[in-house]
């Protein structure tokens, strides 16, 4: 057992998020929280080795070509082929590196190669829907992939999702923990949809909205979106100066 | 300060997204002391919740943790990688293999009982709920300050108790028997 004893000062303090940010687990506008939202209100938890602390992931790394979603099949998917990038950065603003992201989607016609999607949009033998990649050095990342098409989905009467990538991201701690979705600008079912809205604070929903960025564009290939991601952040670099041994077993 | 990306939920379709093929094996399959935690995952109304992922993340025997961000410094353990994902089936199922992890220290001179981290995530879920996995029969359970700060009513519902050479730990998002829920 490791029986050095460090002081709680030394491990890193992840500032909560602002309220607002999150959406509530129990929101009426969407009918499958209904059952699916705790009614007793959650215990603190005191930041502790466990939470500060993540997996390294590293017989997980995205291999060549995961991060193109295009390239997945013999021959090219159907819809608007676009490149989705940006960083990954903590709310201090510093970028999240060796960070891994999972993304999953519809294809161009709003259709998901899952055996509980049935609605009546063709599948693309073409498409999956599945990607990986990697945050660099300076947290940056980029997908390959083809625009999802929005889809109808019974929350509410003629009901339909606006166009969406699924992301999944690990930090590296715990608390970091994200899966969310991202949207795109300019989307005229956002009115109506229960689970962009579910967010309380309108800065924060607008946050999930990718921008169109010429720059990025490749002439005659393809168009861009930028998704910037803010993870918590902690409020102070703790270990600086620490001369603990880095190797113990 | 940047503000935050908020959650949103996995959707009925995260298995597209976030399956893999090792991925319950915290611990590899013919890892000493490996052992299954297996559990279901249910709603309010008792009926299994069939599109859900629980994932885990816990220290190693020692109590140590591989990561870089443990002030002790990262520890790899053979065969072990303290963090595993298990997509539900159709009866709310869902298993890990795992290691039993060691006492963490508190940061307050103290130890915290073995216990692993879990997230749950869900369609109809628009942010994850965290609990702890503690285990049945662990005398350091008495005295620890998370356990503590539960109502002792609720106590049980963040014990895993032994079963078939593993352990069980049911989750209930909702009602009578709801598990305890954190926020960190």
């Amino acid at each position: 057992m490791p029986s050095r004893i460090f002081e709680l000062s030394t491990l890193p303090f992840y500032r909560p998020p602002v309220p607002g940010t999150h959406p509530p687990l129990n929101f009426a506008g969407y009918r499958g929280t209904a059952l699916r939202y705790p009614l007793h209100a959650p215990v603190n938890l005191p930041q502790r080795l466990t939470e500060v602390t993540g997996p390294v992931l590293g017989d997980h790394q995205p291999v060549e070509g995961d991060a193109d979603l295009t390239r997945h099949h013999d021959g090219e998917p159907l819809g608007q082929r676009i490149i989705v990038g940006g960083r990954v950065l903590d709310s201090g603003g510093r970028p999240v590196p060796d960070a891994l992201i999972e993304v999953w989607q519809a294809n161009s016609g709003g259709r998901y190669r899952h055996v509980a999607d049935r609605w009546d949009s063709p599948l693309d033998p073409n498409f999956t829907g599945l990607g990986r990649a990697m945050t660099d050095a300076f947290g940056r990342y980029k997908f390959i992939t083809v625009k999802p098409g929005a889809y109808p989905w019974k929350n509410h009467l003629n009901a339909w999702r606006p166009a969406h990538i699924h992301f999944s991201l690990f930090g590296r701690a715990f608390v970091q923990r994200l899966v969310t979705q991202m949207y795109f600008p300019g989307d005229p079912l956002f009115f109506q949809d229960p689970i962009f809205n579910s967010i309380p604070d309108p800065d924060a929903r607008e946050r999930l909205i990718s921008r169109f960025n010429l720059d990025a564009t490749v002439p005659e290939w393809a168009l861009a979106f930028d998704f910037d991601i803010v993870l918590r952040g902690a409020a102070a670099t703790p270990f600086e100066g620490d001369d603990e041994p880095q190797d113990e077993a | 300060m940047m503000g935050l990306t908020p959650s949103q939920t996995v959707g009925p379709y995260l298995s597209i997204g976030l399956t893999w093929p090792d991925g319950v094996f915290a611990a590899e399959p013919d890892a000493p002391s490996g052992f299954w935690l297996r559990g279901n995952l249910f709603d309010g109304e008792g009926e299994p919740v069939p599109d859900g992922l629980v994932e885990s993340w816990q220290a190693n025997p020692d109590g140590s943790f591989d990561s870089t961000e443990d002030p002790r410094g990262a520890s790899a353990w053979p065969r072990f990688r303290g963090y595993a994902r298990s997509a539900t089936d159709a009866i709310g199922g869902f298993e890990i293999h795992t290691l039993k992890p060691g006492p963490v220290p508190d940061g307050d001179g103290g130890l915290q009982a073995p216990h692993l981290n879990l997230s749950i995530f869900a369609r109809g879920m628009l942010d994850r709920v965290i609990t702890r996995v503690y285990f049945d029969g662990e005398p350091a359970n008495a005295d620890d300050p998370v356990l503590a700060s539960v109502p002792a009513a609720r106590r049980p519902t963040l014990v895993a108790v032994a079963q078939d050479g593993g352990y069980r730990f049911d989750i209930h998002l909702q009602g009578d028997e709801e598990t305890v829920f954190f926020r960190t």
